[in-house]
């Protein structure tokens, strides 16, 4: 007994030092939870003076679920997402990877280049779009010119409806591929360096090495990033907004640029609420699908 | 004991600096929930209240209001103080709390403060947002404000319902603004208000001659130029009553075809690729342009940057004229006190249409108020170029109003969208507005 009362009074010694987060995860996470999905059940304009009576009142069940999914708005938004992250988590890895393993050897410039690859990663989006903006211009964009200097012509990146998706996944990767990278090499540099004696000794190459040793003890540091550029990339955005606003005719609209869209522009936050929720679902879906999957290929040391 | 002293007072001074956090946005609710309490606080309130007490002995009370604007911010916000302080002079009694929103900014601002009940006691509004504010039951009727002197056309696209719920503050009108060296180069005759748009066809077909990156016409194939090119064939987006979508009209899809006919298949007007990034009015800039539709609020930028001759004149239309009209208006707060809403009519009526705030507007070079009184604003004419400024006033005879519904902001990206795609050749001007009609219908219902 004189035990219990002594955790207890740890637990309520505890409390005033836990507050601050607490409250904070209930006013700016658990209520705005809360109210979604009371509010995805309304047609609420998000404009009229919110009461305790607006959810009763403007209540209509799952009705804007059902809109949403017999419209085709949301499954092409969710397509131009797929499209998104098909293109953007395998160049993603790939750069984040290169990134990686140029940081871990020990170069001359190995720390600048680490400053040098993790700018991008602080730039605020909103300046970044408006330079990959220009970097993609059809006629005076960089990449256009350097496409010239081989003697092809460039594609009309951002004005063309199967091009503009692909131009702001090269600048998404531009942008993210420091943070990653940076993970990478940190998940490289926590590899034991005897598993590399081991291999050598063993007759491994380069080759070799790095699929049967780096990769399986990276896997953990991988599956992270996995997860997270991919609930990154269903919540898409920024970017989206500044480099084409959804267009060329709709072709880069995504899931949350419609959401902001009807909830402040259109003012339909009841409708709004309800995507949100869908999105959720989504992500939830396909992240308890990778915990699953992971079993498969990622290796815990223990 | 004394370390456990220490932390609990580290513990409570957390909590107090969490909890006053919490509490700030309070005393601004109670502020706009009951102006009435609030007393004048302004500098100027010492200088005035020796002139008042005549004034206090009738029913008026001191009283502080509460005003939120976008138009003032980037320059305007001493312009609009000294609309305040002439204000201020007639009514000491009245105090207004002047808040500048920047544009990007202001609609999600308002929507939040209305949502949460602390939303300012009157406000700026455009013509984009009205109906939806109105229709929600957001904005106070403003039937028996002051409105004598305003431009008619200008007050009729703020009612809803039959009554009027805002006060148009200023307006703008689109005009055919025109190259005059490149007519010359051409040899041809300068576009006169008797133009029809085929006129304007051959004109842009001449001056596209001239050479391979010169063209004729910049209008942009989007939902605003749309509407207006749909009544210039005398069709229209929503039938007259207002209860059905009409935008497959035939009408429509004529003038779509004419829009989209200059960019696909005379030329006279830049593809996107052509364009190439550029801005059109760095187009028209450049001398490279023959004509291109704009608002009048391009006189000041194209005077400083245009080292050519260029004039204006109403934009040509079709079976009949069509030009475009933007304004933007004072709304009051239909949740304010009443006292609150009496004074905030006789700011905004003030605001909209006192000769002193006309005045002081255009001596600014602000905008233009939608006032009646010309000789007011015959100073405005004086200015050149454009020579022809006249044609600001002419095009107020046939302007075209945007449909006034509720669900404008999407209706408008649906059309944007269809119209977009019949730009650049992904789909015939039939079957893009056939799809829009569709879309809209799906997604809209009209009340």
């Amino acid at each position: 007994m004189a035990n219990m009362s002594k955790e207890n009074k740890k637990i309520i010694q505890a409390i005033p030092f836990m507050l601050p987060s607490v409250i904070g995860m209930i006013v700016f996470s658990l209520l705005p939870i809360i109210m979604a999905t009371a509010l995805s059940m309304t047609d609420w304009s998000g404009l009229e003076k919110f009461t305790v009576h607006t959810i009763p009142d403007h209540f209509v069940g799952l009705k804007n679920y059902a809109h949403l999914l017999s419209h085709k708005e949301f499954w092409s938004t969710l397509l131009h997402v797929l499209y998104y992250i098909v293109l953007y988590i395998p160049l993603g890895f790939i750069f984040s990877m290169v990134i990686a393993l140029i940081l871990n050897t020990e170069k001359k410039f190995t720390g600048i280049m680490r400053v040098l690859f993790y700018i991008p990663v602080l730039t605020s989006w909103v300046a970044a779009s408006l330079i990959w903006k220009w970097v993609l211009s059809f006629q005076y964009g960089v990449i256009n010119s350097v496409i010239e200097l081989f003697g092809m012509k460039g594609p009309d990146w951002l004005t063309n409806r199967y091009w503009a998706m692909p131009g702001i996944v090269l600048a998404s990767v531009w942008k993210d591929m420091g943070y990653y990278g940076l993970y990478i090499f940190g998940g490289l540099r926590g590899i034991d360096p005897t598993y590399y004696e081991a291999a050598k000794v063993d007759g491994a190459g380069k080759f070799r090495t790095l699929i049967s040793v780096t990769m399986p003890l990276l896997s953990p540091t991988l599956f992270y990033c996995l997860i997270m550029s991919l609930i990154n990339a269903f919540q898409l955005f920024p970017q989206v907004l500044i480099m084409t606003e959804g267009g060329p005719n709709g072709a880069t609209q995504v899931m949350v640029e419609r959401i902001y869209t009807y909830a402040f522009s259109y003012f339909k936050m009841g409708y709004a609420a309800a995507y949100s929720w869908l999105l959720f679902l989504i992500i939830l879906i396909l992240t308890l699908i990778q915990l699953k999957a992971q079993k498969a290929w990622v290796h815990y040391e223990s | 004991m004394k370390r456990k002293a220490l932390s609990v007072l580290l513990q409570l001074s957390m909590l107090a600096t969490l909890l006053s956090g919490c509490g700030s946005a309070n005393p601004n609710a109670a502020q706009t929930e009951a102006p009435k309490e609030t007393v004048t606080a302004d500098q100027s309130a010492g200088e005035t209240n020796s002139e008042s007490p005549d004034e206090k002995a009738g029913s008026d009370e001191a009283i502080t209001i509460t005003y939120a604007n976008f138009n003032a911010s980037g320059g305007n916000e001493a312009t609009l103080d000294s609309m305040y302080q002439a204000f201020h002079e007639q009514n000491p009694n009245i105090t207004v709390d002047i808040e500048t929103i920047a544009m990007d900014d202001y609609f999600t601002t308002l929507q939040t403060r209305i949502a949460g009940g602390t939303a300012p006691d009157c406000f700026e509004m455009n013509i984009e947002n009205f109906a939806a504010y109105a229709s929600k039951g957001i904005l106070a009727d403003m039937s028996d404000a002051d409105a004598s002197g305003l431009n008619q056309t200008a007050l009729s696209a703020f009612q809803y319902d039959g009554k009027q719920y805002a006060l148009p503050e200023n307006f703008s009108t689109v005009i055919l603004v025109y190259n005059k060296d490149l007519f010359d180069q051409a040899g041809i005759d300068y576009p006169t208000s008797s133009w029809t748009r085929e006129d304007v066809d051959k004109a842009a077909e001449a001056i596209r001659a001239l050479g391979d990156d010169i063209y004729g016409i910049y209008q942009p194939v989007t939902y605003n130029e749309f509407y207006k090119v749909a009544a210039q064939y005398g069709g229209s987006l929503v039938s007259a009553d207002g209860k059905t979508f009409t935008i497959n009209s035939e009408e429509n899809i004529k003038a779509l075809q004419s829009m989209v006919d200059r960019v696909q298949k005379t030329n006279v007007q830049p593809t996107e690729e052509q364009m190439g990034g550029m801005g059109d009015w760095d187009l028209f800039e450049s001398g490279r342009l023959g004509m291109i539709p704009t608002g009048t609020w391009c006189f000041n930028t194209f005077t400083d940057a245009c080292d050519f001759d260029w004039d204006i004149c109403v934009e040509p239309g079709q079976t009949q004229k069509a030009t475009h009209f933007f304004a933007n208006a004072l709304v009051v707060n239909n949740d304010a006190s009443d006292a609150a809403k009496e004074a905030a009519k006789k700011w905004l009526s003030f605001l909209a249409s006192s000769n002193e705030a006309a005045k002081i507007r255009l001596e600014a070079g602000w905008d233009l108020p939608a006032i009646n009184d010309m000789d007011a604003l015959s100073g405005y004419l004086d200015i050149t170029p454009p020579e022809n400024r006249e044609a600001v006033f002419e095009s107020l005879d046939s302007l075209v109003l945007p449909p006034i519904i509720t669900d404008y902001s999407q209706m408008s990206d649906i059309i944007s969208d269809a119209v977009s795609k019949a730009a650049s050749g992904a789909s015939t001007a039939e079957e893009a507005l056939n799809e829009a009609q569709k879309t809209c219908e799906d997604q809209i219902t009209l009340q």
